[in-house]
């Protein structure tokens, strides 16, 4: 056995990330690790890696029991992870950021910039891929951002190969060059850990698969013995339909919301699409597509170069985001710690920070007793657990932070919502909580869209989709034609067939 | 290739200041003398020492405030040593591991404690100017009797060059060619640039930052030994702004305060830069006050100029 793990726990303040997961991986084995997102399958491997210290459970090296201190001591055990968000240094070159494990352990004095280039050339060439390992990562595309951190992992003599999803933003000709290289790895007595949650990839190159849902372990066996259907119910846990809210049964043909050309300087090109009212819209896409890119010059928090936003049909100023704030466009961002809500302040004061004219009294000042019945309104609303409003928003699990951070955007009565991964990081609990949330406030007619990287969610939730590819909406999926397939294909510019 | 945006800047810079020195050619005849170019490159080659330790601690993501009180507290004790018998060699040498030891306690308020450069270089400028104010008294020390060749370092030529500007340009040339080319240095860059990509390929990114601020402690012990020979003093209040002007060298030659980048030639030729402003000024009678005025202007626009260049960069 290569590496074995026992009972693995691990819980950050009131969350439970793990709560016991037993997994095993032979040499040779390319074995999938799959589970919804929040399932715990990054905390499984950053405890398998040693950047998180399990607190209860055992790992197993080939039979012998160890404590991985942190990434070097894994390394030096054989073990090397790809993360699933790039983490490389943008001011070093390709070629050193390959080998910077081998340059920090290095007893030379001086950098051989050419040797490191041309064996940092040799890696991406069996990814079949040419990049010119002498520039800087940062002015590399994504795509093969994502490459140089394979190929660093690569660049170790390792005896464990772990990938976290790093298929997410490559495209479908460089992830069957990745799959190759794997396969021969294998080969090679390697074990391979393949994080995804992309069944078609799966079934065409893994040998086993082990299925996380809530901290745990709940399916092990070989891929040739289980069907998708059966891997997405044991990843779900429960029927689809019974895990979201009823669909829309009325939607209107009048759009409460258009959207007409909008472009940016940068990434944005010339995206149109409307919400209806009644509806609620999901927007799909691959990372790095553009979405929440979209999103935001719409909502006028990166400057829009060109294009129009309407209500009901009249054209509105969205030009800055207090502008668009004024005409009840809310954008909820992605980034809940930096950009969702204020940690150190309580909750009552987060919920009213941008509507603070709804909790003023006559001179100006902030009525701490309207902020308590208003947060108290909303905080029952999203069903939001608290000891109380005036508690530090840190104290809370970040289900109920993004609650919070939902609250505040509520607080403004926004008739048009972008929610930007509006689930991500959030307990299956809360999450079905907000979703009825986003449903009723439907009903309500604001006009809602999701941007999630969850396709179930997408294909649970939302009435309509659109997908996002190279920052303009490359089509639209009605409710009965969104699958992950469908999403997956027109995402990565495969002809619908 | 790879130092093609950095390689542009210095270009640049030796651009605007070869034309600054041009047009002062015209305004003042006394400008491109020999006499000139020597007394302008001797009055930023000390302060260039502290620049170089201060440019890789800003590659590391760091800052030091405590530069100038630093400088001053070698000088200060350097002096009092003398005063009490010793001999300025020696004097020296415990001067440097002084300042060295000031900058090994920030580095571990930073790496053990877990504060901030700025929060704990700011306290280290407090504490260091009051060191030098309690061992002096408050009054400059006159160190008229120290030994010829003592003096030599700040105030001997060799060949007709200044020994302060050789000592400051091997400083330079080596500390460039080790930054680019050590192992040891580029974990320098890899921290700056992503602290969790190098804890992640297994840096000790703590110690790395840790004798990074040693370093500049120590560079600023250095200077402070070549201020005390080149003046023959040691004023309590020297120093003071002077990490403003160091900083903003390094800034103006490509460091960024957000770390991973820099240079220590741009961060020299950022502080000739501001030097041949000074010495314009002075020579064109501007007054002392509307100086800093100028300087800090420089300094908004080179680094706006580099904001507006890096964003269309990005967008492009």
């Amino acid at each position: 056995m290569l590496l074995e793990l026992r009972g693995v726990k691990k819980s950050f303040g009131a969350t439970n990330a793990l709560i016991g997961v037993d997994f095993s991986l032979e040499a040779g084995q390319i074995h999938a690790v799959c589970g919804e997102n929040g399932a715990g399958k990054s905390t499984l491997m950053k405890v398998i890696d040693g950047i998180l210290q399990p607190d209860v459970g055992q790992i197993f090296i080939e039979g012998k029991q160890v404590q991985i201190k942190d990434p070097g001591h894994a390394a030096r055990l054989g073990i090397s992870l790809v993360h699933q968000e790039i983490s490389l240094c943008g001011s070093a070159s390709v070629a050193e950021n390959i080998f910077m494990y081998e340059i920090n352990q290095s007893k030379r004095l001086l950098m051989d910039y050419q040797e490191l280039q041309v064996r940092a050339k040799k890696i991406i060439n069996t990814l079949d891929k040419e990049i010119d390992t002498s520039i800087n990562v940062e002015n590399l595309t994504l795509s093969n951002q994502q490459l140089v951190e394979i190929a660093k992992a690569l660049a170790l003599d390792c005896k464990i190969l772990i990938l976290d999803e790093p298929t997410t933003s490559l495209t479908e000709v460089e992830s069957k060059s990745l799959f190759k290289v794997l396969r021969s790895l294998a080969k090679g007595g390697i074990g391979v850990v393949y994080i995804s949650h992309r069944m078609a990839e799966i079934f065409d190159n893994c040998s086993h698969i082990t299925v996380l849902r809530d901290g745990a372990s709940v399916f092990n066996g070989l891929v040739k013995d289980t069907t998708p259907d059966e891997i997405i119910s044991k990843m779900v846990g429960r029927e689809l339909g019974k895990y979201y809210p009823e669909k829309s049964k009325k939607i209107g043909t009048r759009p409460l919301f258009e959207v007409v050309n909008v472009s940016d300087a940068s990434r944005v090109n010339s995206v149109s699409f409307q919400i209806l009212p009644g509806e609620i819209l999901g927007i799909a896409g691959l990372v790095g597509a553009g979405r929440s890119e979209i999103a935001k010059a719409i909502c006028g928090l990166t400057p829009k170069t060109s294009g129009a936003v309407k209500i009901n049909g009249e054209a509105v100023d969205a030009s800055s985001y207090p502008a668009a704030l004024a005409e009840g466009i809310a954008y909820l961002s992605e980034d809940r710690k930096l950009e969702g809500v204020f940690l150190d302040l309580s909750i009552q004061s987060n919920i009213s920070s941008m509507a603070l004219s709804t909790v003023q009294t006559t001179v100006m000042t902030v009525d701490a007793d309207k902020e308590k019945v208003q947060a108290e309104e909303l905080g029952k609303r999203l069903k939001l657990k608290a000891s109380s409003v005036t508690a530090n928003t840190s104290s809370l699990s970040g289900g109920n932070q993004q609650k919070v951070a939902i609250a505040k955007l509520l607080a403004t009565r926004p008739k048009i919502i972008f929610m930007d991964e509006p689930t991500r990081g959030v307990d299956v609990g809360a999450k079905a909580e907000i979703h009825q949330v986003l449903r009723q406030l439907c009903h309500e007619g604001v006009g809602i869209a999701v941007i999630s990287s969850e396709l179930p969610e997408i294909i649970g939730l939302c009435d309509r989709t659109i997908v996002i590819r190279n920052g303009t909406v490359a089509g639209q999926l009605s409710a009965h034609e969104t699958t992950e397939e469908s999403i997956l294909r027109m995402a990565s510019g495969m002809a619908k067939e | 290739m790879k130092l093609k945006t950095n390689n542009l800047r210095e270009a640049g810079l030796i651009v605007i200041i070869a034309a600054l020195c041009l047009v002062m050619s015209f305004a003042s005849e006394f400008f491109l003398t020999w006499e000139n170019m020597r007394a302008m490159l001797l009055s930023f080659a000390i302060e260039g020492i502290v620049v170089v330790g201060m440019t890789v601690l800003l590659i590391v993501g760091g800052i030091d405030l405590a530069v100038g009180s630093v400088v001053c507290l070698s000088m200060v004790i350097v002096g009092a040593l003398f005063l009490h018998g010793f001999d300025p060699w020696t004097a020296s040498v415990i001067a440097v591991v002084a300042s060295a030891g000031i900058g090994l306690c920030m580095g571990l308020c930073v790496t053990k404690i877990g504060l901030s450069h700025f929060i704990a270089s700011l306290a280290f400028m407090v504490i260091a100017r009051g060191l030098s104010l309690a061992i002096t008294q408050g009054t400059p020390q006159s160190l008229f009797s120290l030994p010829a060749e003592f003096k030599l370092i700040g105030q001997g030529t060799i060949y007709g060059l200044p020994v302060v500007i050789i000592i400051f340009g091997l400083i330079v040339v080596v500390s460039d060619y080790i930054l680019r080319n050590s192992v040891l240095f580029r974990k320098v860059f890899y921290t700056g640039s992503n602290e969790r990509a190098a804890m992640y390929a297994g840096i000790d990114v703590n110690s790395v930052k840790l004798w990074v601020t040693v370093l500049c402690g120590t560079m600023s012990g250095i200077a402070g030994v070549v201020y005390t020979a080149r003046f023959g003093a040691a004023t309590p209040t020297f120093g003071v702004g002077m990490e403003l002007n160091v900083i903003a060298a390094a800034v103006i030659g490509g460091a960024s305060l957000k770390g991973g980048s820099g240079t220590i030639y741009g961060a020299v030729l950022g502080l000739a830069l501001l030097s041949v402003v000074t010495s314009s000024l002075i020579l064109l009678d501007v007054s002392v006050y509307f100086q800093d005025v100028i300087k800090g202007g420089i300094l908004l626009v080179a680094v706006s100029l580099d904001h507006w260049i890096n964003s269309r960069k990005q967008s492009n």
